[in-house]
């Protein structure tokens, strides 16, 4: 029985395997239809979250299956002083897959030491969210149609973006890719993926310019700077505002290089942009289901054997 | 300065200068009833200086943690007032409860019973990091 808490818990070919089972999802919806019948996906979200959650849930009601669990931590048994390790001991007896997003970083791993059943991270704080990343891989491969090659822009919050991290790591093992870094001093990525960068090769620049490298990119990653990040108000009402994309500043891009986003977006994106036919945010969104449906059925499959 | 041989028991030899009290403590030698000597500053033809510690009882050493706190040093086990055994330390790949993460967004830092558990990513540079949230060890 497998957990996956990082994107590098999944090998390139198995991602590769990931995509294929996507697409094939995406052809053939019917062929999915009763492949987790009477099987339970608990999602337990002690962090609010629409969209993760939704997008596993409905994962889950598309493969046939059923789901249980929570939205909010405020109503769960956390809020009486239960541990992430006795809720995951609990829920595992129920349910066959979980699906868990934490507001600490690590939460993730403390769940699957305590599981019986697959634990799927949908997020552990500011440090990883591998299936956003597979949301991200399926769509740079259906628009791009390849992982090498390419010249990546991050831009916003690179210090607590578990969304960034997580990509990252995947692009470590792919041919030829340049990163660039864009973000203000005080949201750099932190030095661990630095050197992780480094020791794999990866080729990196770091800007606080959102414009000096537009007109190299073949893929642009905007985030929004997460209030819910900053112990400090001040802080957060500061940096804010860093960075808005606006069809102006997207005027030197490539042609075909593509916007995404992880959602939701505050203003880093004005609602202009949504018109361009590079912006594939919202197409990521409908990915990100197809891709929990076949990490769904891969970790399920898995644990069977 | 002269410091009588020990019979059964344990020399540290080699400790970097400066820092055999953090070892003392780290091995909570004070809590020891025999004889325990702690030199500073010795002098070594290998480093120039070098700190000594001296124990006169065979005790159970954490040879992780004092890898982790100083691989430069030398442990000797005397018996019989002869040398038994020698070893030389390495960094350990796996440290648990000998550091605290000090990352306020760890789940360590709410959930009090984990064990705080640090691997290392790199030997060259000796960096630590947690198995929860990856921060570096300091």
């Amino acid at each position: 029985m497998r957990s996956i808490i990082d994107i590098l818990d999944l090998s390139k070919e198995e991602i590769a395997d990931l995509v294929a089972v996507a697409e094939d999802i995406i052809e053939n919806p019917d062929d999915y239809r009763e492949k987790c019948k009477h099987k339970k996906l608990a999602t337990l979200f002690f962090e609010p979250s629409t969209r993760t959650r939704l997008s596993f849930e409905a994962a889950m009601y598309e493969l046939g299956g059923n789901v249980l669990g929570f939205s909010d931590g405020d109503n769960s048994s956390a809020s009486k002083g239960e541990s992430v390790h006795d809720t995951i001991k609990v829920v595992s007896c129920y349910a066959d897959v979980i699906a868990m997003r934490h507001p600490k970083e690590g939460a993730a791993l403390v769940a699957a030491n305590a599981s019986g059943v697959p634990v799927i991270n949908a997020g552990d704080g500011g440090h990883n969210h591998p299936t956003q990343t597979l949301a991200d891989l399926l769509t740079i491969h259906r628009e791009k149609g390849t992982f090498d090659n390419l010249t990546i822009g991050f831009c916003g919050d690179l210090m607590f973006g578990r969304t960034v991290h997580s990509l990252i790591h995947a692009l470590t093992r792919y041919k030829n890719i340049k990163v660039v870094l864009i973000s203000p001093e005080e949201l750099k990525l932190p030095d661990y993926m630095l050197e992780d960068m480094a020791a794999h090769g990866l080729e990196y620049v770091e800007t606080t310019s959102l414009e000096e490298y537009m007109g190299e990119l073949d893929v642009l990653y905007m985030t929004r700077v997460q209030k819910e990040r900053f112990f400090n108000e001040q802080d957060y009402i500061r940096l804010k505002d860093s960075y808005i994309l606006s069809p102006e500043k997207l005027m030197p891009a490539k042609s075909d290089m593509i916007i995404l986003h992880p959602l939701p977006r505050v203003n880093e994106i004005t609602v202009a942009v949504d018109e361009d036919p590079r912006a594939c945010y919202f197409k990521q969104v409908l990915n990100g289901k197809y891709m929990r449906m076949a990490l769904i059925l891969k970790v399920l499959e898995e644990a069977a054997k | 300065m002269i410091i009588g041989q020990i019979k059964d028991g344990i020399v540290l030899d080699h400790i970097t200068a400066g820092n055999c009290m953090e070892i003392y403590a780290a091995l909570e030698l004070d809590k020891l009833d025999c004889q325990v000597a702690i030199i500073k500053n010795a002098e070594s033809k290998k480093y120039g200086k070098k700190d000594i510690i001296k124990i006169d009882q065979a005790i159970d050493i954490d040879l992780d943690v004092l890898g982790y706190l100083d691989e430069r040093i030398t442990v000797n086990i005397i018996k019989d007032g002869k040398l038994l055994k020698r070893a030389h330390l390495e960094a350990p790949e796996e440290i648990k409860n000998v550091i605290k993460c000090k990352n306020p967004r760890c789940i360590t830092t709410t959930e009090q019973e984990l064990p705080h558990v640090f691997k290392l990513t790199d030997r060259e540079k000796k960096v630590y990091r947690c198995i929860y949230c990856e921060s570096q060890g300091k």
